[in-house]
């Protein structure tokens, strides 16, 4: 295995880079989507909880992969021409957004509707309370999930393994199949996702400890 | 496009797609049964801290849990084959989500246990059960229904996570969608919404399923 890490660490080093970028850019993205999301599914309008209903149960209930190869398939043919690395992305963000979505949103109903309450007693509107009162207090609570979600953002991002998205799992395969040596290129692709995924774990596992 | 839609949807490839909702369905369900009964054993182990084996179970939890099922998947498809194995397709894939998910399954059974009063223990204890009888008649009984919610949610995921098998060739939905859409780029978009809607109709009830299980506790 360490053979591969000497003949490839600049295949491999791009693939990880790859795959850092992918999933940073998807957490950013659909932190921002799902909290969006999620404010509409909290929101009084039963016109707006309905579309984050539908649009939260559309992508929590399809695979993954079935959304990036729409966008890897359908999209150049017949909306816009886009590469393996801006499928996967987009993908990944709308997948993982709706499940954020549900994480944030728990977070909200964990705050104490006393608050809500008095906030709109002080005459702040409802998005103003949102905003100023009720979201800085429910995000203490959504950090674990949410670095558990960047976990799963990060395996999830091998997907782009399928559409040439030239990330880790796809210079693995480049590597496996050109140094015949399958076992040891997939156990040093291993070695890098761990590297990333494993710490990120932990650390949130030590911080739910600590929450409780 | 309305044509596209009736052409694609011959009698043929409506057989054929659903031939590979059977094959996801046929590898889900077992996955299902075998990461239950491996991840249940594994989380206890992981749970009565037996000296270095809980230890050592606990880090090989860790290790697969933060892997991609992509790499699983290599490893058992093309991986053992180096070692003299050489698993078939539906076996490979089946191996594959098993390990993965019963991985996962450990980590939601150890926290279910440890959810449970200790006070139950004590009193099994107290009332002369052993270890082993109190943890069996009274601490994961109770364990086992908390966890339900979470443990459906997880069989949601290994449902979709079986597209990713497609890698090594399985030959289910969304492999045999894309061999009727490789011979007629019309078909594209009907074979999307076919198996979009078939997974999302598998993967709906079971979650209405899971919110009814956790309503019912509530």
């Amino acid at each position: 295995m360490i053979h591969i890490f000497q003949n490839y660490w600049g295949t491999l080093l791009y693939g990880l880079g790859q795959t850092l970028l992918c999933s940073i850019l998807a957490l950013v993205f659909s932190l921002i989507l799902g909290t969006f999301f999620a404010l509409l599914e909290e929101s009084p309008s039963k016109v707006a909880r309905g579309i984050a209903r539908v649009y939260i149960e559309i992508f929590r209930n399809i695979p993954l992969l079935v959304i990036t190869m729409f966008f890897y398939v359908v999209f150049p043919l017949y909306v816009i021409k886009m590469n393996g690395f801006t499928a996967g992305t987009i993908g990944l963000t709308l997948y993982t957004s709706a499940f954020i979505a549900e994480t944030v949103r728990a977070g909200i109903q964990s705050v104490d509707s006393g608050q809500m309450e008095g906030a709109r007693a002080n005459g702040l509107s409802f998005w103003q309370a949102m905003r100023h009162i009720i979201l800085p207090q429910a995000f203490r609570y959504v950090i674990p999930p949410l670095g558990n979600q960047f976990v799963n953002l990060v395996k999830n991002s091998s997907t782009l393994a399928f559409v040439g998205g030239f990330d880790l799992m796809y210079q693995g395969n480049v590597i496996a199949s050109s140094s015949l040596e399958t076992i040891a290129a997939y156990s040093a692709v291993g070695v890098l996702y761990l590297v990333i995924t494993l710490p990120i774990s932990y650390y949130m596992r030590y911080l739910e400890k600590r929450l409780a | 496009m309305l044509q596209n839609f009736i052409d694609a949807y011959s009698p043929d490839n409506l057989r054929y797609l659903f031939g590979g909702l059977g094959i996801t369905i046929l590898v889900s369900v077992v996955s299902i049964i075998g990461s239950f009964i491996i991840g249940s054993i594994l989380g206890v182990i992981r749970y009565v801290k037996i000296k270095y084996f809980s230890a050592i179970v606990g880090v090989i939890i860790d290790v697969i849990r933060n892997l991609p099922l992509i790499l699983i998947l290599f490893f058992t498809y093309f991986g053992l084959p180096n070692l003299g194995v050489k698993p078939e397709i539906i076996p490979a894939a089946i191996l594959a989500m098993t390990i993965f998910e019963s991985t996962m399954l450990a980590e939601i059974v150890r926290s279910g246990i440890q959810a449970v009063d200790p006070g139950q223990m004590e009193g099994a204890r107290a009332n002369g059960l052993t270890y082993w009888q109190g943890l069996w008649h009274i601490v994961l009984p109770q364990a086992m229904v908390k966890m339900i919610p979470a443990i459906v949610s997880q069989f949601i995921s290994l449902v979709k996570d079986t597209s990713l098998a497609t890698i090594i060739l399985l030959p289910e939905m969304l492999y045999r969608s894309q061999i009727i859409y490789g011979q007629n780029t019309n078909y594209i978009i009907p074979m999307f919404v076919a198996i979009a809607l078939m997974y999302f109709v598998v993967c709906y009830c079971l979650s209405v399923l899971a919110r009814y299980l956790e309503k019912r506790q509530a």
